[in-house]
């Protein structure tokens, strides 16, 4: 799960992280009185998107005049912002976070990731901020510091005092470099987080350390247990499409192609994508209905995927486990009785009880196209895929 | 001989009164395992199943000489299920359970190293279907019968595709020595590597097919540890091939986040090691059969 940047500029700034001040704003007069009440001379105007290089997709503006910061906040509210992380969708603005303007001596790129390899928390940094990491390890992979943290003890002291000095800080700031550090690393720990990122952490002209701006994603295996933070959700960011799923126990993705997938298994999943893909076809998108692939969560899947205007055949590949294919065969034939599916479908059964699951496929009145093999199913769908396509482009013209 | 697991190993079930525990410890005796108690805090001295209920880990080991356990405890409560089984001696530990959080099983790790090499349990999954010696016995939640007993070692992440696979070779007349689930989580117990060191020793096993997917460094290491250590063949499908960037397909390990992590990078790795690559997820009997002939 992920949050906005003042939602976890105020997690951080809980456990010593030093902010700049500011506030929220949903209207524009909101983040005129905001920049009002920071008083100063200089307000930045910031955007609220889950969302990285909100910069240079222009949602981030540096304001003079509380006239102009509601301007800004009237160009940006209700906006969809497009950066390069976010799709051509885009991302709706829906509150923005007025912030007083820090002068900034320099930029340091501060991350605390979860890292596999280790299988620790490791602090990530380098001198060269404002820059995304991956820019950083093409431009300048000698400059990034890596230290993983000991779960048993936690962050040390003389680590966060060797990244301080690694990241060129004078002696002045070590002390306050060092409580940042630990703040970002008690965070991530406390809340379960699964990324910390402060990009910038800068250094002020007078010699202050800051979080600039801030972002951090969460363990969703681990919210049952951090209420505080499933409070900071926002749905407006998240794909329509998948937070359905996911409220149904389906985990879902959306993808360009117009192939559907109902298949039950990740790793199956991912692999009869990678088969349609194979065989010339791209997938609509990624669905696992879990193990179980009972009738209401095949219903529950058709729904979904033909809620995708693009799908012009569903696959459905099941391989029945513990359960049987012959009441997996009943649940698609229940589910296409009860739904209207204008698309072919082919569906390939395997595993426990196929030969009577394909049987009752076959004696049904339901219109499908049934497989054996996985490599079948693909090519099957991919072909009625093509059909369906050139025949709904001829309707189409037919109107004209 | 087969690895971690024959119809002598003494099992035992932790959750073993619940509904899902129950229903595949059932599975298991049915199949032939050496199924011999569980553990349910509060319920020591019932009996179930017709098998003891110990309300410790440490009970159980003590009274059924238990060295292996399957866990299938909630996700709040697997981590520390996990730990308890590592400090009672149990040698061979599978988690069935889904959804447990990934600091959890950091602090789990650390924990076992606290044990000599020799004394450390060996941890598969969590989220994984399990482990099973196709012929002898199983822990986990497969479909038993979809196993023929043969000579190939299987190591994957996601059960429903190894399953995918075992039919297929099945169906060509391929049996397995062992089937191991390692999971789909980013921080899992036993990695690819582990097992292959397993299987290389194992002299029932004569070609290993490991079953991998995008995320994380393990089947870049499994790469290395085969061309520098093993002499047996290794085969291995790479799953994920469409899946974008930064997207988590359904395992929570399933994401790419940085270099060497998508499926085509990974195919690369294991290339240039050696390691034969099944291109296609159609293709694992047929791969498999044709390796098999040049032995």
């Amino acid at each position: 799960m992920d949050i906005h940047e003042y939602q976890a500029k105020v997690l951080l700034a809980d456990f010593g992280m030093p902010i700049a001040r500011g506030g929220i704003a949903y209207s524009p007069e909101q983040a005129a009185y905001r920049a009002m009440e920071l008083g100063g001379e200089k307000w930045v105007v910031k955007a609220q998107i889950h969302s990285g290089a909100r910069g240079k997709a222009g949602g981030i503006k540096v304001c003079a005049t509380e006239n102009e910061v509601m301007d800004a906040a009237n160009e940006l509210l209700g906006r969809r912002l497009v950066t390069n992380q976010t799709g051509s969708q885009g991302k709706l603005v829906g509150r923005l976070y007025i912030e007083e303007a820090t002068d900034i001596d320099r930029e340091i790129y501060l991350a605390f990731v979860l890292d596999r390899s280790s299988e620790r928390i490791m602090c990530v940094a380098s001198s060269a901020g404002g820059m995304d990491i991956e820019e950083i390890v093409e431009t300048d992979p000698d400059a990034i510091v890596r230290v993983p943290i000991e779960p048993a003890v936690g962050m040390q002291d003389f680590q966060a005092r060797e990244i301080a000095f690694a990241l060129g800080m004078d002696s002045a700031q070590i002390a306050e470099a060092v409580k940042a550090l630990k703040a970002c690393y008690r965070a991530f720990r406390d809340l379960d987080a699964t990324m910390v990122e402060v990009n910038p952490l800068v250094v002020t002209t007078d010699g202050r350390i800051i979080a600039l701006d801030a972002k951090m994603g969460f363990d969703d295996n681990a919210l049952f247990r951090r209420p505080q933070i499933s409070e900071l959700r926002d749905k407006s960011q998240e794909d329509a499409r998948e937070m359905n799923a996911a409220d149904r126990g389906l985990s879902y993705v959306g993808l360009d192609g117009n192939i559907g997938c109902i298949i039950n298994g990740a790793g199956l999943a991912m692999a009869t994508m990678d088969m349609i893909k194979h065989v010339g076809g791209e997938p609509a998108n990624f669905l696992d209905i879990g193990g179980g692939a009972s009738p209401e969560r095949v219903a529950k899947a058709f729904n979904l995927v033909l809620s995708d205007e693009g799908v012009d055949a569903i696959l459905v590949n099941i391989f029945a486990g513990i359960n049987r294919c012959d009441w997996v065969a009943e649940g698609v034939i229940q589910a296409m009785q009860k739904l209207d599916v204008p698309v072919p479908v082919v569906v390939r059964l395997s595993g426990t009880n196929v030969e009577l699951g394909r049987q009752i496929l076959a004696d049904s009145d339901i219109d499908l196209i049934t497989a054996e093999t996985l490599a079948e199913a693909a090519e099957k769908a991919v072909s009625a895929a093509q059909l369906h396509q050139s025949a709904s482009t001829d309707v189409k013209e037919d109107r004209i | 001989m087969s690895i971690f697991l024959d119809q002598t190993t003494a099992v035992i079930v932790q959750g073993f009164t619940g509904r899902i525990g129950t229903f595949h410890a059932q599975e298991m005796i049915d199949y032939g395992t050496n199924l011999v108690g569980g553990v349910t805090p509060g319920k020591g001295g019932e009996r179930h199943l017709e098998r003891p209920v110990f309300n410790t880990v440490k009970d159980a080991v003590r009274d059924t000489g238990a060295v292996a356990s399957v866990v299938f405890v909630p996700p709040p409560f697997a981590a520390d299920a996990i730990m308890e089984a590592a400090d009672a001696g149990i040698r061979f530990c599978v988690c069935v359970t889904d959804g447990i959080p990934a600091q959890d099983m950091m602090r789990v790790k650390r924990y076992m190293r606290r044990y000599r090499k020799e004394d450390r349990m060996t941890l598969t999954g969590p989220n994984c279907a399990g482990t099973i010696s196709p012929g002898k016995a199983m822990m986990g939640i497969m479909p038993g019968h979809i196993y023929m007993q043969g000579n190939v070692g299987l190591i994957g992440r996601s059960g429903t595709l190894g399953y995918e696979a075992a039919s297929q070779m099945k169906a060509m007349g391929i049996g397995i020595s062992t089937g191991v689930g390692i999971g789909g989580d980013p921080i899992n117990g036993s990695a690819f590597r582990d097992h292959l060191e397993r299987f290389e020793q194992d002299p029932e096993t004569n070609l290993v097919v490991m079953i991998g997917e995008i995320g994380g460094p393990q089947e870049a290491e499994a790469a290395a540890f085969a061309r520098d250590h093993m002499q047996k063949p290794v085969l291995a499908y790479i799953a994920g091939l469409t899946a974008p960037r930064g997207r988590t397909m359904g395992h929570a390990g399933a994401i790419v986040t940085s270099a060497g992590e998508s499926a085509a990078e990974k195919v690369e790795i294991l290339r240039a090691a050696g390691v034969g690559i099944i291109v296609r997820p159609s293709e694992f009997g047929n791969a498999v059969a044709e390796a098999l002939s040049k032995l």
